[in-house]
């Protein structure tokens, strides 16, 4: 099953064109990779798919995106709607200056619970799905801030999951944090696949190639390759993947 | 040759930092020195509990409570009317307005705060005075409220340019990581932005109102100058500040009554210091 289809997409920031002309097709339950050198325009990619782009001054978008069928890039397009489906983590895990509770407790709120029963619940059972409970069961008034970036990237996540997305995309989620934390991550990132379609964009080749089902690569805005991970890395199509997985290039 | 440059130059830039904590230092004991000497005339108790006003009566009555209450009144009704004016401002300015209006908006405020206050007390006792007057009933339009009024409009500069700088500092990502779980611009602003920029605001406030009581000339013009018990925001009050200026000139140099005007210099600089220090704190305190 298609989650997520991008037709021609072209994305422009003033005159420059930052994406040209790119068609994906993003599988649902399934962790897509998006790789490439920096300024290839994957991040770019991944945030015009819930359309956090539109923050920045200038940018213009032309073609399609199809999320679920429905192209967001519409006019009447309920933006709140679209980022509670499509969610996102970013690279540097960004936990608002509140306690832990009212972190997880912000989605849920924002879309309007009030019962303090009812977010305590979900404040228990987002922090397990991300194994932070046991942690942090006592602390849950303290500030998030004062957490390890590695639980602050965990707490990010189960911020948004608590929203109940179908999508998560994430940016570079890990290049904060050590190895360890990075492999715990990525665990992570497989026991949520069961739910929800990821997108992660990394810097990291071996990491695609760990946890990701599809590779797209990326190169100077353009998706050059597409493809199951396992053919990208050990039998990619076009020449100019094979040079920069093999480290030839970037 | 270039090792002593910089040699004097460094302790001239020393030299400098010292001479502005110097002038604080004497400028305390100058006032403390005149302004202590009251008590060898009055009990301190007297001085600030006293309700009574009347330094040229025999014997003089020097009780400053009318005229702390006078101030206080005065600030009050500016904070009420300020904060969320400048507030909602500043959240404008940083948050909503188009980018070339917030260049013209900030502009304006910074304008706003050149304005001299003579001119927001000439402005208000010719403009302002008569509409209270009239929409109140007033015998007179010179009241605590038209005081509040003018002084809301001097502090609210200070207030905007602090807020809005603390909100436009507020991390990018915060702002991005609220509306990705599909917050509304709005809820952003209130439930992360605004939180996060807490300490800012709150300082802004602090400095607003110290702005606001250490001001002397627009409320000597429009707060009417009477030196009884307030007990309305709508009677005429007499500020300290205002009493200190109207008065100065025509006391006795050394007389129970010159003292009088330096203790209440002293209680002044204690107020300000108070809300500057709050400030400092507010502002330098860790976001919880």
């Amino acid at each position: 099953m298609s989650k997520i289809e991008t037709k021609n997409l072209d994305l422009f920031y003033g005159t420059f064109q930052a994406l040209i002309d790119v068609d994906l097709v993003i599988k649902e339950k399934m962790i897509t990779a998006l790789i490439g050198p920096s300024g290839c325009g994957k991040s770019t990619l991944l945030r015009a798919l819930n359309r956090m782009n539109d923050l920045i001054d200038g940018v213009k978008v032309t073609g399609k995106v199809l999320i679920d069928g429905k192209n967001i890039y519409e006019p009447g397009t309920d933006l709140v709607e679209l980022r509670k489906k499509v969610g996102m983590v970013f690279q540097r895990p960004n936990p608002f200056p509140l306690s832990v509770f009212d972190n997880i407790a912000y989605g849920p709120r924002t879309h309007g619970l009030k019962d303090r029963g009812k977010l305590g619940e979900i404040v228990e059972r987002f922090l397990s799905r991300v194994q932070l409970w046991d942690v942090l069961k006592d602390r849950l008034e303290d500030s998030a801030l004062d957490l390890s970036l590695e639980q602050q990237q965990r707490l990010c996540i189960a911020r948004l999951v608590a929203v109940m997305p179908d999508v998560v995309l994430m940016d570079e989620p890990c290049s904060a944090l050590d190895p360890l934390a990075t492999q715990r991550i990525e665990e992570l990132m497989f026991e949520l696949k069961k739910d929800y379609t990821i997108l992660i964009v990394t810097h990291n080749m071996q990491q695609a190639a760990r946890v990701s089902d599809w590779t797209g690569f990326m190169l100077l805005g353009k998706l050059v390759e597409y493809g199951e991970t396992k053919q990208v890395f050990t039998n990619p199509q076009e020449k100019q993947t094979e040079e920069y997985i093999t480290g030839r290039y970037g | 040759m270039r090792r002593f440059k910089e040699f004097i130059i460094e302790k001239i830039i020393l030299l400098s930092g010292f001479a502005c904590i110097l002038f604080v230092i004497l400028i305390f004991f100058f006032l403390a020195k005149d302004g202590l000497a009251l008590f060898k005339f009055s009990s301190p108790w007297n001085f600030l509990f006293g309700t009574l006003w009347s330094p040229l009566s025999e014997p003089p009555q020097i009780g400053i409570l009318p005229l702390f209450l006078g101030s206080l009144i005065v600030t009050i009704g500016a904070a009420v009317i300020s904060v969320p004016l400048g507030m909602a401002c500043a959240i404008f300015i940083a948050e909503i307005a188009p980018k070339w209006m917030r260049e013209i908006l900030k502009a304006g405020v910074e304008l706003l705060a050149a304005i001299p206050s003579i001119v927001i007390g000439f402005i208000g006792m010719t403009m302002l005075s008569p509409i209270v007057k009239h929409i109140f009933h007033l015998p007179t339009g010179l009241t605590a409220l038209t005081g509040s009024i003018a002084l809301a409009f001097m502090a609210i500069p200070t207030m905007v340019s602090i807020m809005e700088d603390s909100i436009s500092s507020v991390p990018r990502i915060y702002k991005e990581g609220s509306l990705a779980l599909g917050a509304t611009h709005w809820q952003t602003i209130y439930r992360v932005i605004i939180p996060a920029a807490s300490s800012g605001i709150v300082a802004a406030i602090m400095l607003g109102i110290g702005r606001v009581i250490g001001e002397t000339m627009a409320v000597m013009m429009l707060t009417g100058n009477a030196s009884v018990m307030p007990h309305t925001i709508l009677a005429p009050v007499r500020t300290m500040t205002a009493t200190i200026a109207a008065e100065m000139g025509e006391t006795v140099r050394g007389s129970e009554h010159y003292f009088a005007l330096f203790a209440i210099g002293l209680v002044l600089f204690g107020i300000t210091f108070l809300i500057n220090f709050l400030a400092d704190m507010a502002r330098h305190r860790k976001n919880k």
